[in-house]
Parts: C-alpha cells; sequence; structure tokens
C-alpha cells in the first residue's frame, strides 16, 4: 500500500515495518474492525496519512467515517473488544507503536502524543480541581513536589488564557464555562509538552465566539511549540481557517488528501465535491444547496466496489466492481475516485 | 407586506430560583426572556439566532404555550395564546407546531411510525376520520421523502436525517399554519442537513407556512430565513431583513457574531477581522444594568451602563438594533450566486 501514500518530500519509502522514514506521525494502512453481536463492522478500511512538526492535518469526514477511532487508535485507547486493529501501523519517529509494551506506549502518551476531546465535561474528572488533574502530570511524571508543580499548573492556566489562574487552581470542572473548560483541558494535554496534538472536534460544543477564542488559541500555541497537529473535524469552515492538510475520510477509509487551497479550489473527489457543495454559507446569498443523495453505508455492509458508489452522481459501472486505491493526481495530492483525472481537470 | 399571523408582545419569561428543601424560598429569577417583541408574517421564515443560554428554547416553549409567560402575551389571529383552554386551545394547537432538535429523543421509542404519525389524528379527529388514517399517514411519509412501506417501522430502524424527517412529517399533520423549528438540523451530518433544509423549503412552498426558526448556526439561518432577530441575554438586539442584518449590521453583538462564523473558503482567511470578544455570556440571574452586552462592548460608554438601550430604527441604521451607538459595518463580503 505504499504506493499510495502521498509524499511530498522524497523520504525513505515508508512500506517497510518500522523503517524510520524521518516523519512524526505516521498512520500506515490502518485496519480496524469493531466485533458486535450483530455483526462486524470495518470502521477503518486502510488509513493512511502523516503529519509533521509544525503543521496541522485536518481529518475531516461526518460521523461514522472512522476520523475519531483513528485517533482513539494512535492514542491506544481504542475500547478493546469490541475494537480490534486487524492491520497496519502508527509510527511514531518511526517506531511501531501498535507493537510496543504497554509501558512504552504510556511515556509516549502526554509527551509525545496528546488528545483533547469534544465534550470537556465528560474528559476532565469532576471530582479533583483543575488544577490538581493539571499538577498531577508534573508529579507522576516529572517527579516534582507539591509546590513546584502546583506552580507550573497554574503557569498552564495562564498559558491558555485562564484569567486569574492562581485563583482558579482549586476550581472544579463544573465551575468553569464551558470555553473555559475547553482551555484548561488544553492546558492539561500541553502540560508535558507533546510533540503531536490531536483535537477531535475541539469546538463542535461550543458557541461560535468561543469557538473563535478557542481556535486561535490552539494555533498560537502550535506555532509557538512547533506541534504536529491532527484536527479532527467535520466543518468544513473550521478546516478552511486553520489546516495546511486535509484528509477527507469516508466509510473508514481516506477518499482524498490534498493541500488546503486546491482541495476547496478544485476537489477530486465528488464526496469533497459533495460536500462543499451542501453546506449553506455565511457570505452567498441565493445560493440553492445541492444534496448527497442518500445515506452513509452501513459498516457491516459495505457496498462493493467504491463505498460511495451508491451516492454518487458519476458513478459508472467500474465503481461498482473495483474500489479505487488512493492515488497521486497531482503534487501532493491524492483522490481515491476511478474518475479524478476527469474530476481535476475538468474548466 | 402581509398580515403578521403571530405577534408576540413584550414576552417575558423568568423562573425562579429557590433554595432550602422543606422552606423553599425563592432568591431569585433566571430572566431567561426578558420583553422580546416581534411578529411574523404568513408564509415567512422568521431566523432567531443566538448563543447558547440566550433564551431561544425558551421563546419556542412560550410560542408554543408549553410555557405560561411571566408577563406579555403571544396573539395569533387576535386571541392571545395563554389565555385560551379546552376546545379553543385544542384548535389553536392544530396551528401552531413544533420540530425539536434532537431526533433521538423526540420520538417514542416504542411507537411504530405509522403510530406516532397517527397520534396527531386521535387528537384532532376532525382532521382525518379514523378509517383513512393510515392513507393520511402513508402520504405524510411520501411527502418527506421517506418509503411509505415503512410505515410499521420503529425509530431506531432509522438515520438521524430519516428520524428527522418524520419528526417533520408529524408537524405537517394536522396542517399548520405555523412550524416553530428549534434547532432543526444542528444535530445532522452535514451531507445530511442540506436535505432536510431543503424538505423545509419544499414543504413551504407547498403549504404556504411560516416559520420560526430557531438555531445557533448563523449561515444556515441566512440561508432559510426571510427575516431575522438576534438574541442575546433574553432580549432581541436587532431584528431585520437577512440583507439588513447580514450585509448592514448595526449592533456590536451581531457584528462579533458574523465575524466569528468561519467560512469555507481558505483564501478568505488573511483578509478577514475577527471581532474577539473577551470574557463569558453573564448570568441571566443578574444580568447587567442598562445595555446587557456592555460587559463584552468595545463601545461601551457610561450610557450603557445606565440605559437600556431600546430596539428602534437610529441615525445610522435602517432596521430597529438595540444599541446606543448603532452602525452600520460591513462583516461579511457578500457575493449573489
Amino acid at each position: 500500500m505504499s504506493d499510495i501514500l502521498v509524499s511530498e518530500q522524497s523520504a525513505p519509502g515508508p512500506g517497510g515495518s518500522g523503517r524510520p522514514s524521518g516523519r512524526l506521525l505516521e498512520v500506515d494502512d490502518l485496519r480496524v474492525e469493531f466485533r458486535t453481536r450483530d455483526g462486524v463492522a470495518k470502521v477503518i478500511n486502510g488509513v493512511t496519512y502523516h503529519v509533521d512538526a509544525g503543521e496541522t492535518l485536518a481529518v475531516l469526514g461526518e460521523s461514522g467515517s472512522g476520523k475519531s477511532v483513528t485517533a482513539q487508535t494512535i492514542m491506544g485507547i481504542l475500547d478493546t473488544p469490541p475494537g480490534f486493529v486487524t492491520g497496519g501501523q502508527v509510527r511514531f519517529h518511526g517506531k511501531d507503536m501498535l507493537r510496543m509494551s504497554d509501558e512504552e506506549r504510556r511515556r509516549i502518551r502526554g509527551e509525545g502524543i496528546a488528545m483533547i476531546f469534544q465534550d470537556a465535561l465528560s474528559a476532565l474528572n469532576p471530582v479533583f480541581t483543575v488544577g490538581f488533574q493539571i499538577a498531577e502530570q508534573f508529579r507522576v511524571r516529572r517527579g516534582m513536589g507539591r509546590a513546584e508543580a502546583k506552580k507550573r499548573a497554574i503557569d498552564m492556566l495562564d498559558q491558555v488564557k485562564i484569567p486569574n489562574a492562581k485563583g482558579r487552581f482549586n476550581n472544579y470542572p463544573h465551575q468553569f464555562s464551558g470555553g473555559m473548560r475547553q482551555r484548561a483541558m488544553i492546558a492539561m494535554s500541553l502540560a508535558l509538552d507533546p510533540e503531536v496534538l490531536i483535537a477531535d472536534e475541539p469546538t463542535t460544543a461550543l458557541d461560535v465566539t468561543v469557538q473563535a477564542q478557542i481556535m486561535d488559541l490552539l494555533a498560537e500555541l502550535q506555532r509557538e511549540r512547533q506541534m504536529g497537529m491532527i484536527l479532527i473535524t467535520h466543518d468544513l469552515g473550521v478546516v478552511a481557517d486553520v489546516a495546511d492538510r486535509i484528509a477527507v475520510m469516508y466509510a473508514g477509509r481516506i477518499v482524498e488528501e490534498a493541500d488546503v487551497y486546491e482541495l476547496y479550489a478544485k476537489p477530486a473527489h465528488p464526496y469533497t465535491l459533495g460536500l462543499i457543495d451542501s453546506i449553506p454559507r455565511l457570505d452567498e446569498k441565493g445560493q440553492q444547496l445541492r444534496t448527497i443523495k442518500g445515506l452513509p453505508p452501513n459498516l457491516m455492509n459495505i457496498p462493493p466496489g467504491c463505498p460511495f458508489n451508491p451516492r454518487c452522481p458519476m458513478a459508472q459501472p467500474v465503481c461498482r466492481e473495483k474500489v479505487p486505491p488512493l492515488l497521486q493526481v497531482g503534487p501532493a495530492r491524492a483522490s481515491a475516485c476511478h474518475f479524478a483525472e476527469e474530476l481535476v481537470n475538468r474548466v | 407586506m402581509s398580515e403578521n399571523i403571530l405577534e408576540v408582545n413584550d414576552l417575558v419569561k423568568h423562573y425562579p430560583v429557590t433554595q432550602g428543601v422543606v422552606f423553599k424560598k425563592t432568591v431569585g429569577q433566571v430572566k431567561a426572556v426578558d420583553g422580546v417583541s416581534f411578529g411574523l408574517r404568513a408564509g415567512e421564515t422568521l431566523g432567531v439566532v443566538g448563543e447558547s443560554g440566550c433564551g431561544k428554547s425558551t421563546l419556542a416553549r412560550v410560542l408554543m404555550n408549553l410555557e405560561k409567560p411571566t408577563a406579555g402575551n403571544v396573539v395569533y389571529k387576535g386571541q392571545d395564546i395563554s389565555k385560551l383552554s379546552g376546545g379553543a386551545l385544542r384548535r389553536l394547537r392544530r396551528q401552531i407546531q413544533l420540530v425539536m432538535q434532537d431526533p433521538y429523543t423526540s420520538l417514542n421509542p416504542r411507537m411504530t411510525v405509522g403510530d406516532l404519525l397517527g397520534e396527531p389524528f386521535e387528537i384532532h379527529p376532525e382532521v382525518a376520520p379514523k378509517g383513512s388514517r393510515r392513507a393520511k399517514v402513508r402520504e405524510l411519509l411520501d411527502l418527506v421523502g421517506l418509503n411509505p412501506e415503512h410505515i410499521n417501522r420503529y425509530p431506531h430502524q432509522f438515520s438521524g436525517g430519516q428520524r428527522q424527517r418524520i419528526g417533520i412529517a408529524r408537524a405537517l399533520a394536522l396542517r399548520p399554519e405555523i412550524i416553530v423549528c428549534d434547532e432543526p438540523v444542528s444535530a445532522l451530518d452535514v451531507s445530511i442537513q442540506a436535505q432536510v433544509m431543503n424538505l423545509l423549503e419544499q414543504l413551504q412552498g407547498e403549504f404556504g407556512l411560516s416559520y420560526v426558526f430557531i438555531a445557533h448556526d448563523l449561515s444556515v439561518v441566512r440561508h432559510l430565513s426571510d427575516r431575522v432577530a438576534v438574541m442575546y441575554l433574553g432580549k432581541i438586539v436587532e431584528i431585520g431583513t437577512e440583507d439588513e442584518i447580514y450585509e448592514r449590521p448595526t449592533h456590536p453583538y451581531t457584528q462579533a457574531l458574523l465575524s466569528a462564523v468561519p467560512v469555507p473558503d481558505p483564501t478568505q482567511r488573511h483578509n478577514k477581522t475577527i471581532i474577539r470578544l473577551t470574557g463569558d455570556v453573564p448570568s441571566p440571574i443578574s444580568p447587567p444594568s442598562g445595555c446587557r452586552f456592555r460587559t463584552r462592548c468595545w463601545k461601551a460608554q457610561d450610557v450603557c451602563a445606565e440605559q437600556v438601550p431600546l430596539l428602534e430604527i437610529r441615525r445610522d441604521s435602517d432596521h430597529p438594533s438595540a444599541c446606543h451607538f448603532a452602525e452600520k459595518r460591513e462583516i461579511v463580503a457578500t457575493h449573489e450566486v
């Protein structure tokens, strides 16, 4: 599957098992299935992407596309059972995390890769103060004493611009507003200075003015620390504002990967095109919303051929027979559509 | 201009905050809706936007007569709806229906679609005689784009978008004049959201419905609404036509709200300025004196703390705006498509 990886630099081939490729974090042909009572749901069917230091990769997809499950697998927090990794690798600095011992993985979590979640209220422990939960990391992972850990935690709260950080140290999560809780969670995930931050729908539950504040904060912290960031979202607006590269997921596959400007200017996959045409825009008047007909496929019964073919306006007989591989369609962009060339070259 | 079919006058809804278990005493009031007035014209869509906690859902509940207003009234064709009871109230309910946000919790999981959509006819038998009900239900399913063969299925056998269609069909069953939509598309995925929005538009054209469309997504509201009311902390801060609100906003809150909406176009990244609001929305239990937005407003002066700005047309605005310093400012570079 290495041939389908889009690589803009001539880095050493990523195909080999565990060979270092100079990439910070790589997901390579990952496969995950959920074994449930009703059957096996193939949730991730060969996902390949990477993120480098200082860059933001947006993973765009609707519910059930597998974007969050990929992130959970990277973090090693996939619920097993029902979730099982059935193939592929997740390499951090070239080392396959899926073959590491629990202890090795634990060391990467927090310091190597950290994650923030959509719902800060359920991600924070309600019975401990916010300050304690941040300071705990310094004590456990850095061996600091109480006083020093507290100082560092207050410093973190300051960095995420929580007003009166010192006074807020002893507050419980429920005493924070939604936006502040999200800031506290960001402080917690950044406490150990991770190299990669995975943000899973970080602003979906927030109001638009607060969303703007949080996205700003994330962008600023990322610049300062030169972190790699994986932004998981369904919001095409947020993506347009912050992403460098975008990977679009559908039914557990990456269907398109491209630079943010190219993706919006000229989508190379009919699903991406459909998504862009179906969102109402604040700056357009009298716009006709085109829709993508039908529903996303049932993951227990993914249609043969291209998983998008039953909903695709361009579908041909070949789409029902052959799964289109994710192939390069231009410098630094790839699409998993049999007719990607036609889409890109259309005027 | 056509007549107002629904009029809301100085509507106030306060909820008491109590303390103590045995000897409850009221220690304050949550001022969820605090003096809201507007009119809804026949056949139009009035969008109501605002952030969480601004009182938009409470407004929906009062419009539906699910809550009695603390003060003020809602007048439907000359009748004050909160004063109606018995048969008169039942007849009114036929005319105003609600579509709820969450298609997962608003449908009874133990009823089939046929039962769910047939129930309105049990309560209002005059709409459809008993024998014709199944046929009516099939007709409704067809109308909202669902397969009439699925009449015996349960809600869990449908996807989120399909459930929302069931919710819409239920609201349509009695052929109402007004449908109050409370965040009808916010729980849906992008590709499904467009389908439901198109359905709402199509049904409006077909039946001449009036919508009160409550949402937090300003792009969705722009797409569907003829007029828009912007709410902040229980009050309408600005109201006007779609053009007036989106192209010539005059209230600082509207301007900040519009500037924060991400536009799905990366080339716009660097040529837009987001007006950053500091702090959080104050508590509706003790809202700030004078203008409620003054604690976060960059234009705030002494007068803003002293005088409540009225929702009226001012020197620099062509539509009602509740700001002492209302002034036009272009935030969204709109282009026609």
